[in-house]
């Protein structure tokens, strides 16, 4: 058993695997030559095809998979108990996806129920001498750990942007067959969460966030909120970019204040909201006060527009802080990236 | 008939966001430097959970809150001093460590084993509450754990919104990529629901209630028996803080433009 290593993918609507999900097949096929265990692959979704020609360069010795409708939404009654059975079929030692929100919503109840233990959003794994290890951040990113585990079965979900996604080819896929399970749960589907404009974007190389700067009073003593919301979702739409806030700035719309009607909760990075990847990140009007900038771990480059030359960014957060008004600079940026 | 719910929340104390956090290696493993030193709050996500709990149980009179919490619980009473104030609740304490260094399965063991011993509890009206994730561990693991030994199977996690109707159904918002929310409708409880910020801004302070909840929260903290921890989590190699301090450049006499121009080729770089 110990010598396992299964990897579960989700399929979405149309029987695909996600970049996500690729990303933890390379890093559970590291695990496996490390080891120098047996590879297995689990499929999990309405139908599975077309990730069954997105996984044969993984390897595996044994594909099986439960496909139809009662496993294509995400839920934890219809997930659990297809992970479970999918673990026990391949006798998992090692069990491993991405740490996508389906997964998550059912990874510790898995390992729960195969009586093993689980580890979230891995972010690097290391195998010395047969042993493995694996690395996750601690208190919202401000510190790692390296850890192992002999208990097995050993669940793991790998953090998106961890590894390479895994080539490409087709592979043969057993199907299996699994007893009711019974849920009390209908999805009824998926609900915007940006009022129809699509501001989050994971994949975009470039993140701004908003900080609560934009909707206070500006140097001719008055508030220019619908100004800040043209400037901000220009940049966002021209640059192709993601959008982020600070706490306070979506927390001004619980308090009745004025607020840029296009950012809610899920736009929040930090202490209690995301800690997103991107190849770069623009704060503006944003003070970067350490709750909101553990968010800021997974950026790599960072720069910061702020009219306070003492604002955290300043204190080694940033690369660079422009000490500016951003209203006038995003404008002039806007215009140029629109030449 | 109305309906009356026994809403479970779930929820450690964490160092206060603001403090700077190192970590040592101790005997045992890895803790925080001067970790008892440290002020602590409720967990965010928790601190959420509960401000929900209370809302639904205001909403649906005849419903009742507990929080269960495993801390240490000299530490847990100088927290109760803020979050009493906030929410009408009973506090069921277990002593025990609140690092994020401990297994969330042991975690979630002693957890279980306080709720199932609340006097009282009916699970066909139990909603168990909590975080989606804690600010220490992170794993998002402890509620879903606490959820299975309970044998609950309709669980939700990242939720931001739950509306219940006439007839007991639950409708569910809960997060997932993209800035997107999924929505499921669950015919009642019990459930298992990990809040991420739910839409609640913090209730003010209300000295009443703070002063009502004392009178449980005193005789909770005194009876809390200690957690029965057997160890069993993983082995750390190592837990350090990156060194990430940047060499930041700051730009005070740059006009306009030039900042402007000096992005844009950042940007298209």
């Amino acid at each position: 058993m110990d010598d396992k290593v299964l990897w579960i993918g989700f399929t979405d609507e149309n029987g695909s695997l996600d970049k996500p999900s690729l990303e933890a097949l390379t890093a559970t096929r590291t695990i496996a030559e490390g080891i120098d265990g047996e590879l297995a692959i689990g499929l999990v979704g309405g139908s599975v095809d077309a990730a069954a020609a997105q996984i044969g360069g993984a390897g595996a010795t044994r594909v099986v998979a439960l496909a139809g409708e009662a496993w294509a939404a995400p839920r934890y009654a219809s997930d659990t108990a297809a992970c479970a059975q999918i673990a026990r079929t391949v006798d998992a030692g090692i069990v491993v996806a991405t740490a996508g929100s389906r997964f998550n919503r059912v990874c510790a109840g898995l390992a729960q129920r195969l009586g093993g233990a689980v580890d979230t959003q891995i972010t690097d794994i290391l195998v010395e001498n047969g042993a493995l290890s694996v690395s996750r951040w601690f208190y919202r990113q401000r510190m790692i750990g390296k850890l192992q585990r002999t208990v097995r079965p050993w669940v793991l979900s790998i953090a998106s942007g961890s590894f390479v996604p895994c080539e490409a080819g087709d592979a043969t896929v057993t199907p299996i067959e699994i007893e009711g399970f019974e849920s009390r749960t209908e999805v009824l589907g998926v609900e915007a969460g940006t009022g129809g404009s699509q501001t989050i974007r994971p994949d975009a190389e470039t993140l701004l966030v908003a900080g609560a700067g934009w909707t206070k009073k500006q140097a001719d003593g008055e508030v220019h909120t619908d100004d800040a919301a043209s400037i901000i979702l220009e940049f966002v739409e021209s640059n192709r970019a993601s959008l982020g806030s600070s706490k306070s700035m979506v927390d001004l719309a619980t308090e009745g204040q004025a607020v840029l009607p296009f950012l809610t909760h899920l736009h929040q990075i930090g202490q209690t909201g995301a800690s997103p990847r991107h190849a770069k990140g623009l704060s503006t009007c944003c003070h970067g006060e350490e709750p909101h900038a553990v968010g800021w771990r997974f950026i790599n480059e960072r720069r910061a527009i702020n009219t306070d030359a003492n604002c955290g960014w300043a204190q080694g957060k940033a690369d660079v802080l422009y000490v500016a008004d951003a209203f006038e600079v995003m404008k002039k940026v806007n215009e140029r990236l629109a030449d | 008939m109305p309906n009356t719910y026994q809403i479970v929340v779930c929820g450690g104390i964490v160092p206060n966001p603001l403090q700077s956090l190192e970590p040592v290696m101790g005997p045992t493993g890895p803790a925080l430097k001067n970790e008892m030193m440290l002020p602590a709050v409720l967990d965010p996500w928790a601190w959420h959970a509960l401000f929900e709990a209370a809302d639904l149980a205001r909403r649906h009179p005849g419903s009742k809150v507990w929080l269960v919490s495993m801390s240490p619980k000299a530490k847990l009473q100088q927290v109760m001093m803020s979050v009493a104030q906030k929410a009408a609740f009973d506090l069921v304490v277990v002593d025990g460590p609140a690092t994020g260094f401990v297994d969330a399965a042991e975690t979630a063991g002693a957890l279980a084993n306080a709720v199932k011993a609340i006097p009282g509890l009916d699970p066909a009206q139990l909603l168990l509450f909590g975080g989606w994730q804690s600010a220490s561990r992170g794993t998002g693991a402890v509620l879903q754990m606490i959820g299975e030994i309970l044998g609950i199977d309709e669980q939700f996690q990242g939720v931001d919104r739950l509306s219940i109707d006439d007839s007991g159904t639950l409708e569910i918002l809960e997060r997932i990529e993209g800035g997107a929310w999924q929505k499921s409708r669950c015919n009642g409880a019990p459930a298992v629901l990990g809040w991420a910020t739910g839409n609640l801004p913090e209730p003010p302070n209300n000295p009443q209630i703070g002063m009502q909840n004392m009178r449980t929260i005193m005789p909770a903290l005194q009876r809390a028996t200690p957690a029965a921890l057997k160890g069993d989590g993983p082995t750390y190699d190592s837990v350090e803080s990156p060194k990430q301090r940047r060499e930041t450049r700051v730009e005070t006499e740059m006009n306009t433009d030039a900042i402007a121009d000096e992005i844009t080729a950042w940007l298209k770089g």
